[in-house]
C-alpha cells in the first residue's frame, strides 16, 4: 500500500538556457537525476533515471511559471524574475514559491544609459513621456505606476533591452548579473528591483491536494546540505557589448539587423551588398556595430521586436521576417511599418500543427472536434499570438485559449497544447516529434521593412532609397 | 450550463433596470432643478490621464482595465474609465474652461478589477461636479443637493460623515516633512491604513494632540473644530485648514444639516484637497465626494478650484422602494387569422390606441394576455371583437373609432 501511495505521478518543468547547467548539477547531487538533461540535449521529455513515476519537460524559463500555474506541472524551476512577472499581472495565479535555490544569481534592474540618462531626481520630477523597454512589461508597468511617472509608454521586448537606451528609450527594465555587468553595456542602475535567483515553485492546487513529498524531500535534502556544488556552476552567458557613440549628425538613418538564427544569413547578405559591419559577429556581438557608410547607424536587436520599433520611428529600416511583420500588422492594422522587399533568405512556412495521433486531417476536422466539445477549449501554443488569433477567428474556432511561448513550442504537444502555430523549414523536426501539419498559413522570408512616414521625410528619403536600391541589386545578383 | 457571462459582469433584469431608472430619474430631475447640465464622456480614455500624482493611487491603478488600442504601437495605453470625476475634469479643461463656473452632472459606469468576481467589476454612479468655485457655499450646495436627491428617493435616515483632505494632508506634512516619505504615507492612508499614523513619533505636541483628538473623537458641530484650533502650538498651515473645515461646518449647522466629523471617513481618492463627505445608510456608502482644487491644474494648467460627488447607484438599487405608479393601461390585440387586411387593421388599431395613451401588446404564440381588454381583429365586415376578460363580456365594432369609443373610459 505504501509503495502505491508513493508512486503518485509527479511532473517537473525544467529550464533550458542559462539555468540548465546548475539545475542539472543540483538534480544529480540530490539523487533526482534526469536522463538527457544536458545543454546538448535534443529531446524535451525527460524521465527520472531512478523513478518511473517522475518525469520532466524542458521549457524556456519564461514559460515555466505559466505551465506550473495552469497545473500541467507539479513543480517548476525558474528565476524569481519570471515568477514575479506573472504574479505582477495575475496576483491570484495558483503558484507556491517553495524555496530559493541559491543559484542563477542576478537582479532585475531599472537602468538608463551612462550617456545622458536621467538622474533619480529627473525621474521623479521631469515632465516627459518616459519610454520604458523591457522583457518584463508587467514589472515595468507596476514600477512606472509606483514611481508615479506622469506619462510613460511600456515597449515590450523579446530581448536585447540593453541596446535601446538612450536613443530609443529613456529607461530599461532588465536582468543582469550585477551592476558591473550593466556598466559594461553602457548602462547605469537607477534601482535594483528584485533578485532573480532560481526558485522552486509548485502548483498550488497540486501542492494542497496531492502527495508530492517524494520529490520535495530530495530538494530539502539538497538545501540542507553543507556542500552545494550547484551554486558554483559557472554559466556561460552569450557575450555581447555595446559601444555607444554620440551622434552629432542627426541626419543619419537607423538600420536594425537581427541577432539569433537570422544573424548569419543576414551578415552574408550584407557582405554581398558590399557592406562591412565590424562587431556584427557571432562570437562577441557588438549591439552597435559600425558600418562603412557614415550616414547609417546600425543596432543589433531581436527580429521579433523590429516591426514595433520601426512603427515607433526608432529605426528607419530593419531586416526581419515577414512572419513578425504580419504578426505586428494583425495587432496594429494601421501601423506605418511596411514591407519594402523580400531578401530571399530565411524561407520558412508558417503552419498549423497537431499530434499525429489526433484524428484531424485539416482545420475543418479540428473545428468539428472543438464544436463537439472533444477539444474545448482548444489549447493553442504559439510565438505568433496575433497570427494565431486571426487564423482561429478566420476559421471560426469558437472556443480556444492561447498559450504564449518563447520558442521550442513543439515540446508542448500533445500534453500541454492541442494545436501549434509554428514556423518550419522542412517539417523534419515536426515529424521527429510525431507531429503533423494540417494547414499552411503562409510562406515567410527575411524582408526589409521600413516606416512609411520616415520615407516621406525630406532628409531621409534619399538615404533610404539608396539602401533599398543597393539591397534590390544584391537580391537580383543572388 | 456553462457560464456564458464574463466573470465579474452583471446583467440588469427588468425589475432592477426599473429601479435603476427610478434612481436615475430622481437624480436627473433634482440636478436639473439646481441648474446643473448633463454631459457624457467616452468609455475609453488614455491611461496617462489617471497616472499623475494627485489623481489615482497606485493601488487603484493596478486594478484598471488597460490595454493597447489597435493603433497603440507607441505603447500608449487606454483604459476603461476607472473614475467619473477625472474625465469630466478633462472635458471641462478641453471645452468649458472659459465659462469659469460650470455645473455638470452625468450618469456613468466605472470599471475596476475585483479579484473574486463575486462583486461587479462595472459600477454605476450619478456624478455631480461644480467647477470654478472655491467658496464654502459650493461645498454646502453639493451636500444639500445630495441630501435632496436621497430624500426624493425616499431615503431619510442616512448618516453624513465629514472629513477634510486638506487638514489630513497638512497633518501628514507636519509629521513627515520629506516629500517622498510623505507621498508614501498619503498613499498608505488612502489605501485605508490609518494605523500607520499612530506609529509616527512627532516632536510637535500640538500636532500629535490634534491628530489623536481627530482620530479618536467624533465632532457633531463646527464647535468641535473651533475647539481644536484653540489648542496650543498649532502650526499656521494646520490652522488654515481647520478654519476652512470649520467654516463649511458652521454653514451646514446654519442649514440644520446633521453630520458627524470623522477624519477617517475619506477613502481612496487622492485628488481631494478640502472638505470630503460620505453618506451612509445602514453602514453602506451610498454617496460621497469632496473638494479637489488641484486636479484641474494637474490636467490642464488652469487654476480652477472644483468640488463634486457621486451617488452610488448599485447599493441604492437594493435600498430604494420605487413608489407605486398608476399601472399602465393596456390592451391586448389578437389577429384571428393572419391575412394582409387583418394585419393592417390590427396595426392601425394599435397605433390609434397608443396615441390615446394605451399600451398595446400583440398576443402571439398563444400566451394568455395580461390585460383586462382583448381586441380580436378579423378580416370580416365586423372587424373588431372586444372582450372584457374580467366581466366576461363581448362587444363588436366595425371601425377603429368605434373601438376607441367603446374602450374610451372603461379600460
Amino acid at each position: 500500500m505504501l509503495t502505491e501511495r508513493q508512486s503518485e505521478y509527479i511532473k517537473l518543468a525544467l529550464p533550458k538556457g542559462k539555468l540548465l547547467p546548475a539545475t542539472a548539477c543540483l538534480l544529480n547531487e540530490i539523487g533526482l537525476k534526469f536522463d538527457n538533461y544536458t545543454q546538448e540535449t535534443r529531446v524535451y521529455r525527460l524521465q527520472s533515471t531512478r523513478y518511473s513515476n517522475i518525469s520532466g519537460k524542458i521549457f524556456q524559463e519564461k514559460d515555466i511559471p505559466i505551465q506550473v500555474a495552469v497545473g500541467n506541472y507539479d513543480f517548476g524551476i525558474c528565476g524569481l524574475d519570471w515568477i514575479e512577472e506573472l504574479l505582477n499581472k495575475y496576483p491570484a495565479s495558483p503558484l507556491v514559491k517553495l524555496a530559493d535555490l541559491g543559484y542563477g544569481r542576478g537582479n532585475v534592474y531599472l537602468a538608463t544609459s551612462l550617456y545622458g540618462g536621467p538622474t533619480q531626481d529627473e525621474l521623479a520630477n521631469k515632465q516627459i513621456c518616459w519610454r520604458i523597454v523591457s522583457e518584463y512589461p508587467n514589472l515595468a508597468e507596476n514600477l512606472a505606476l509606483s514611481l508615479r511617472l506622469r506619462r510613460f509608454n511600456i515597449l515590450p521586448l523579446w530581448g536585447a533591452a540593453e541596446a535601446y537606451p538612450p536613443e530609443n528609450a529613456e529607461l530599461a527594465v532588465l536582468w543582469a548579473k550585477n551592476e558591473a555587468a550593466l556598466k559594461d553595456k553602457d548602462l547605469a542602475v537607477l534601482r535594483a528591483l528584485l533578485p532573480a535567483n532560481a526558485h522552486l515553485i509548485a502548483n498550488k492546487e497540486n501542492w494542497q491536494g496531492k502527495n508530492v513529498s517524494q520529490v520535495m524531500s530530495y530538494f530539502s535534502r539538497g538545501l540542507e546540505a553543507s556542500n552545494k556544488p550547484w551554486q558554483r556552476v559557472k554559466t556561460r552567458l552569450p557575450k555581447s557589448f555595446s559601444s555607444y557613440r554620440p551622434n552629432p549628425n542627426g541626419d543619419k538613418i537607423w538600420l536594425a539587423v537581427p541577432d539569433g538564427h537570422q544573424q548569419e544569413p543576414a551578415l552574408e547578405f550584407l557582405t554581398k551588398a558590399g557592406l562591412d559591419l565590424p562587431g556584427y559577429s557571432a562570437e562577441v556581438l557588438n549591439r552597435r556595430p559600425s558600418i562603412n557608410l557614415d550616414w547609417v547607424n546600425v543596432k543589433v536587436i531581436r527580429p521579433q521586436d523590429m516591426p514595433l520599433q520601426v512603427a515607433n520611428g526608432n529605426f528607419d529600416l530593419a531586416i526581419t521576417g515577414k512572419d513578425w511583420l504580419l504578426n505586428h500588422l494583425y495587432r496594429f492594422p494601421t501601423s506605418p511599418a511596411t514591407e519594402l522587399m523580400e531578401l530571399g533568405f530565411g524561407k520558412v512556412r508558417i503552419v498549423a500543427v497537431v499530434t499525429q495521433e489526433l484524428p484531424a486531417a485539416d482545420i475543418n476536422d479540428l473545428r468539428k472536434m472543438v464544436q463537439s466539445g472533444k477539444l474545448s477549449p482548444l489549447r493553442v501554443a504559439t510565438e505568433y499570438i496575433d497570427i494565431a488569433d486571426k487564423y482561429l477567428h478566420d476559421n471560426h474556432i469558437s472556443k480556444y485559449k492561447i498559450i504564449p511561448t518563447w520558442g521550442a513550442s513543439e515540446a508542448l504537444l500533445p500534453e500541454d497544447a492541442d494545436l501549434l502555430i509554428e514556423n518550419t523549414q522542412t517539417g523534419k523536426t515536426l515529424a521527429k516529434h510525431k507531429l503533423k501539419i494540417i494547414d499552411n498559413l503562409f510562406q515567410s522570408t527575411a524582408c526589409l521593412i521600413g516606416n512609411r512616414d520616415s520615407m516621406k521625410s525630406v532628409h531621409k528619403s534619399e538615404k533610404i532609397n539608396f539602401m533599398v536600391d543597393l539591397f534590390r541589386r544584391t537580391v537580383a545578383n543572388n | 450550463m456553462e457560464n456564458l457571462k464574463c466573470k465579474g459582469a452583471r446583467d440588469m433584469l427588468p425589475r432592477d433596470t426599473a429601479r435603476f431608472r427610478y434612481i436615475e430619474d430622481a437624480f436627473r430631475r433634482t440636478c436639473l432643478a439646481w441648474s446643473y447640465q448633463e454631459v457624457r464622456t467616452p468609455t475609453l480614455e488614455y491611461l496617462n490621464l489617471f497616472t499623475s500624482a494627485g489623481t489615482l493611487t497606485p493601488k487603484m491603478l493596478s486594478k484598471v482595465y488597460s490595454f493597447l488600442d489597435w493603433d497603440g504601437w507607441s505603447g500608449e495605453r487606454v483604459v476603461l474609465r476607472p473614475d467619473g470625476t477625472i474625465p469630466v475634469a478633462r472635458l471641462y479643461v478641453e471645452n468649458l474652461i472659459q465659462e469659469k463656473t460650470a455645473r455638470l452632472f452625468y450618469v456613468t459606469n466605472v470599471f475596476a478589477f475585483e479579484e473574486t468576481g463575486k462583486e461587479s467589476r462595472e459600477k454605476w454612479q450619478g456624478g455631480v461636479e461644480l467647477l470654478g468655485s472655491s467658496t464654502p457655499v459650493a461645498d454646502v450646495e453639493l451636500i444639500l443637493l445630495a441630501t435632496e436627491i436621497l430624500r426624493s428617493l425616499g431615503i431619510e435616515d442616512f448618516e453624513l460623515q465629514l472629513s477634510h483632505a486638506g487638514l489630513l494632508k497638512s497633518l501628514l506634512r507636519e509629521l513627515r516633512p520629506d516629500t517622498n516619505e510623505n507621498r508614501d504615507l498619503v498613499t498608505q492612508i488612502l489605501d485605508f491604513d490609518w494605523q500607520c499614523l499612530t506609529r509616527i513619533q512627532t516632536s510637535n505636541s500640538g500636532v500629535s494632540k490634534v491628530l489623536s483628538l481627530l482620530l479618536n473623537s467624533r465632532g457633531k458641530t463646527s464647535g468641535f473644530l473651533s475647539n481644536l484650533k484653540t489648542l496650543p502650538k498649532i502650526p499656521v498651515a494646520l490652522k488654515r485648514e481647520i478654519d476652512n473645515f470649520a467654516e463649511v461646518s458652521s454653514l451646514l449647522d446654519a442649514t440644520n444639516c446633521k453630520y458627524q466629523i470623522d477624519l477617517t471617513s475619506v477613502r481612496s481618492f487622492e485628488y481631494y484637497t478640502g472638505l470630503c463627505f460620505t453618506f451612509l445608510l445602514n453602514e453602506e456608502k451610498i454617496a460621497g465626494g469632496g473638494r479637489y482644487d488641484n486636479l484641474i491644474p494637474i490636467i490642464g494648467n488652469g487654476d480652477t478650484p472644483a468640488c463634486g460627488f457621486a451617488l452610488y447607484i448599485d447599493p441604492l438599487i437594493h435600498l430604494v422602494q420605487p413608489q407605486q405608479q398608476a399601472p399602465d393601461k393596456g390592451i391586448a390585440i389578437t389577429i384571428e387569422s393572419v391575412t394582409p387586411t387583418a394585419t393592417r387593421y390590427a396595426f392601425q388599431l394599435a397605433a390609434s390606441l397608443r396615441k390615446v395613451g394605451y399600451v398595446t401588446e400583440f398576443t402571439i404564440s398563444g400566451d394568455k394576455p395580461k390585460w383586462r381588454w382583448l381586441v380580436t381583429v378579423r378580416d370580416k365586415p365586423i372587424a373588431f371583437r372586444i372582450t372584457d376578460q374580467t366581466q366576461n363580456q363581448k362587444f363588436d365594432a366595425t371601425s377603429i373609432d368605434a373601438v376607441t369609443a367603446i374602450l374610451g373610459d372603461s379600460a
